[in-house]
């Protein structure tokens, strides 16, 4: 198993080691529970489906495709080269990682509404000075003439941002305690306090 | 309790002599050269006390040579602090003394505490 939800309770700092201070992201792993195994066979690729988060309410159709286990609130696929030695109902936590593993961490950022191309695209804006009036934030000019007499595909401008999925990769733990279902990573991690986020092994550590 | 709290107050340590502003305190600093550590003292008074946690800090204020001035910032709850000796309790009326910061010679004196 590589992988595992949690919900990000916040950040906090702790002093490592060497005494240093290190800015700490605390997510609540698990208890997870593999609730189906897809396979090649009858679902054309292999993959798990995870569920966290117990609930106190599920409507029947839920409650049936978890059958006997406990109602989970959130059920995510993670892709597994090999469904062998898997089976529903296998129940996992945070002893999963071990402290020193790099992990990327997947979630929803923030929703920041409708954001100007300063804010979202990093632009630098109009001089402030000069003369200049209402182009302090403004994104100058977005194309050329009559040719090509249209605005090109892709142009960055003003729009909504956040509230998407974002993964930030090879966060490294530092915190490992499974007795509290919980995990330590170093660094931030997207989504608001309180929100669902799937923590797994790193793809492109060595 | 909330699993923040919990896991910051494992952090916390208790062993340290309790600080106020005004008090003159020595600071015992574990410094890591290399692999090689030695102690370091800094003696001052505090200027300020800021809470929260394992992000607890406090700043120690001493005239070094020539007069100059010399404030450093510890994390409270730091491993690296060996040991914190209150050398003198000084009489203040307020949190911050940042107005140590423009007195010079004997008027950066503090009153010492009536206890």
């Amino acid at each position: 198993m590589h992988a595992i939800l949690g919900k990000k309770v916040g950040m906090t700092q702790i002093f490592d080691e060497r005494g240093e201070i290190v800015s700490v992201t605390l997510v609540e792993a698990g208890p997870c529970y593999i609730t189906q195994v897809k396979t090649g066979e009858n679902d054309g690729y292999t993959a798990l489906q995870l569920g966290f988060g117990e609930t106190k309410r599920l409507n029947k159709p839920q409650r049936g495709h978890l059958k006997e286990l406990p109602p989970l609130r959130h059920l995510r696929e993670v892709r597994v080269k090999d469904v062998q030695g898997y089976q529903v109902g296998q129940k996992f936590d945070a002893s999963l990682f071990s402290v020193g593993d790099l992990v990327d961490v997947t979630g929803i950022s923030k929703g920041k509404g409708f954001a100007g191309v300063m804010k979202r695209h990093g632009f630098r804006g109009g001089p402030a000075t000069h003369g200049q009036s209402d182009r302090a934030r403004a994104p100058g000019s977005i194309g050329a003439m009559t040719t090509p007499g249209r605005v090109f595909k892709g142009m960055r401008m003003a729009g909504r941002m956040g509230n998407e999925r974002v993964t930030v990769q090879n966060l490294k733990v530092v915190l490992v305690d499974p007795e509290r279902n919980l995990l330590g990573v170093r660094g931030s991690i997207p989504g608001s306090r309180g929100g669902l986020v799937m923590v797994q092994k790193a793809v492109k550590s060595k | 309790m909330d699993l923040i709290t919990a896991v910051e107050e494992e952090q916390l340590r208790e062993d340290l002599a309790e600080i106020r502003p005004g008090d003159t305190v020595r600071v015992y600093i574990r410094i890591v050269e290399g692999d090689r550590e030695r102690t370091q003292v800094f003696q001052g008074t505090v200027m300020r006390l800021r809470k929260g946690g394992t992000r607890a800090n406090f700043t120690v204020r001493r005239i070094a040579a020539h007069g100059v001035g010399v404030e450093r910032t510890f994390p409270l709850h730091s491993p690296r602090i060996e040991k914190i000796e209150v050398l003198r309790h000084g009489h203040t009326r307020r949190a911050q003394l940042y107005f140590l910061r423009s007195r010079r010679g004997k008027a950066a004196r503090l009153r010492e505490k009536r206890i």
